[in-house]
């Protein structure tokens, strides 16, 4: 059986005081041992996403929907079950380790308090472990880095000290919130890999967000597209390159360099995306689409439907309503 | 490990507190100064301040009488002294108590948010309006004349400050990443607010307890000047500067402006110190 290990069920949240929902009807899945991205522009839902799947939405929220984390209903869960959850079953790689890690503790007080606390573990078992786990994200000498402060550690080591952390209590689901975009682009290929290497080992599912589509696409099993609180495309890795349907997908490709093959012309998706306190009445990218009908698009809220018959949920989907009259880029362009 | 750690916390302090200019080194020197004379009042002093000798009242300074004596005929240094030990015990207990009371409250108020935070923040809104000078009397007329009572009192009028200071810090400070991913790792809140938050905003509330601490001096030696504070033979400066006042009007200041001057003195380098520790910690 293919359990999913994350099960998002049309999550509705809506904070006071905003126009349109945070996110809209979102649905997503992550099996065990599956890659998933979560690609989208800032604001688009990614990272609440992410949060609602630890429980951690922001006070004041309404939520409609289901979110299950290892079968366990994360949002009626109560304070104790969610942490026992947090504990053992669910980690979260933040974006910037300088603020993720509290700057006046020392790195092994950060690997061992969980342990020790949450598992009732005695302080040297607790350094034992930290000392593997920080082995494993591959930093020298681990024995000297636990004594060691955040502000002594470089962007990436800390990285690593930050996906260590995640690692520690030996979840099942790894969330990582745009791992790299806080790095230096040298160093975000090697978190990229240890990051790889980590899931293929432990079997992990492992929920990616970045806004950047090609990454996603390279690292990736399969991607969601969001775009102001909606999932508007669902794809396999190899579909979203070869065959993106949505417009937004299309755009966002368009305007990414590749990371193979020549550099071609960039062309931006122009205008920004809505913000909180705008509301669309149709399609939340209409305004800025280039395919955009006048009277359709801008009336009518796009289903994410699925392309292929038969689909049970995880096959290639999206959210247009004029996906039969839109060309996909051919493919052509990329290999 | 835990002796290493005091060992270079301590070592870290010190180098901090050497890089803030003459003028914070001096008032730090200041405090040091006051403290030891407290701690060593009884050896230090020549003579004892509590035993007056009237044949020898309203004296300008001598060889016997450093800094002469008062209308009583006692003698002014040694009471400088000894009253250093009350002066300065009675804000460090408003400082103590006023300070946990402040860093619970506020550090709750904050953590929680929402309907709890509105009422307790009004709640110190209330607290606020009560001047603590009056405080302190309506204590003292309760619970009768010296330390404890209006140290209490005033530890209550104080509380607010750190409170509210507490308070919009943590209110701040929860809203950063690494207090999620605290949670993320399954800490429970109290231990994150606690054991992650506090040691963040700590170097402020510190700051804030040295300003609190002058005017918690400057207050109650007022209380001590009308007579509602430490009683006499107990040497205190307010209480000195309230019974100088004859020698005053006599022409003989000397016994009244000493205790003035380390009233003033203890007040200004106290919050030259409160406030160097604070802008170092909102840098």
């Amino acid at each position: 059986m293919n359990a999913s290990l994350l099960e998002v069920d049309g999550l509705t949240v809506e904070l006071p005081g905003t126009a349109r929902p945070v996110l809209d009807a979102v649905t997503l899945r992550v099996a065990a041992g599956e890659v998933v991205g979560l690609v989208g522009e800032s604001g688009s839902g990614k990272s609440v996403t992410a949060r609602a799947a630890l429980g951690l939405l922001p006070p004041g929220a309404r939520r409609a929907g289901r979110v299950l984390v290892g079968g366990e209903d994360v949002l009626g869960a109560g304070q104790g079950r969610l942490r026992a959850l947090r504990a053992a079953e669910v980690s979260m790689v933040f974006q910037d380790p300088r603020a993720g890690i509290n700057p006046v503790r020392r790195i092994g007080d950060f690997l061992t308090e969980p342990l020790r606390l949450t598992r009732r573990w005695n302080r040297r078992r607790a350094e034992e472990r930290a000392v593997e786990l920080l082995a494993a994200v591959g930093l020298p000498e681990p024995e000297r880095q636990l004594r060691r402060y955040p502000h002594q550690l470089s962007g990436g080591m800390l990285q690593r000290v930050m996906i260590a952390g995640a690692l520690a209590g030996e979840p099942r689901l790894l969330l990582c919130d745009e791992p790299t975009t806080a790095l230096d682009v040298s160093t975000q290929a090697e978190i990229l890999a240890l990051l790889g290497r980590l899931q293929r080992e432990r079997g992990l599912g492992l929920l990616l967000i970045t806004h950047d589509v090609e990454l996603a696409a390279a690292t990736c099993d399969r991607v969601y597209v969001m775009y102001a609180g909606r999932i508007v495309e669902r794809a396999t890795a190899a579909e979203l390159f070869g065959r993106p349907r949505h417009p937004y997908t299309i755009g966002l490709l368009g305007s990414t360099p590749p990371l193979t093959g020549p550099p071609a012309r960039l062309r931006p998706v122009p205008g920004t995306p809505i913000g909180l306190d705008e509301a669309a009445p149709g399609c939340a990218f209409a305004v800025r689409c280039a395919f955009a009908q006048a009277g359709r698009c801008d009336q009518e809220v796009p289903a994410l439907l699925p392309l292929v018959d038969g689909a049970d949920g995880a096959g290639h989907a999206a959210a247009c309503v004029r996906l039969a009259e839109i060309p996909s880029p051919a493919e052509e362009v990329r290999p | 490990m835990s002796t290493a750690t005091v060992r270079v916390g301590v070592g870290r302090m010190v180098r901090r507190l050497g890089g803030h200019g003459w003028l914070f080194r001096v008032c730090l020197g200041v405090l040091v100064v006051f403290v030891a004379v407290a701690l060593l009042a009884p050896w230090l002093a020549p003579q004892d301040p509590t035993v007056g000798d009237f044949a020898d009242t309203m004296a300008g300074p001598s060889a016997q009488h450093w800094l002469g004596t008062d209308q009583g005929g006692h003698d002014t240094f040694s009471a400088l002294l000894e009253g250093a030990r009350t002066s300065l015990l009675g804000p460090l207990g408003v400082v103590a108590f006023s300070s946990v009371g402040g860093i619970a409250v506020g550090l709750f108020s904050g953590w929680r948010g929402g309907r709890v935070d509105a009422v307790i923040s009004r709640v110190l809104d209330v607290l606020f309006a009560f001047p603590s000078l009056l405080l302190a009397i309506l204590a003292v007329a309760l619970f009768g004349k010296g330390l404890g009572a209006p140290v209490l009192a005033m530890a209550v009028a104080y509380l607010p400050y750190t409170a509210r200071l507490v308070r919009g810090l943590t209110a701040q400070e929860k809203t950063r990443p690494y207090i999620a991913a605290y949670l993320v790792q399954g800490h429970a809140p109290a231990y994150v607010a606690v054991r992650g938050l506090l040691p963040n905003i700590a170097a402020t509330v510190l700051a804030q307890s040295t300003v609190n601490f002058g005017y918690a001096l400057l207050d109650l030696a007022a209380l001590s000047f009308l007579g509602l504070g430490v009683q006499p033979p107990t040497p205190d400066w307010g209480a000195m500067i309230n019974r100088a006042q004859s020698a005053v009007l006599a022409g003989q200041p000397l016994s009244a402006v000493v205790p003035v001057m380390a009233v003033v003195v203890a007040v200004l380098a106290f919050n030259v110190v409160g406030e160097r520790l604070g802008e170092r910690g909102t840098r």
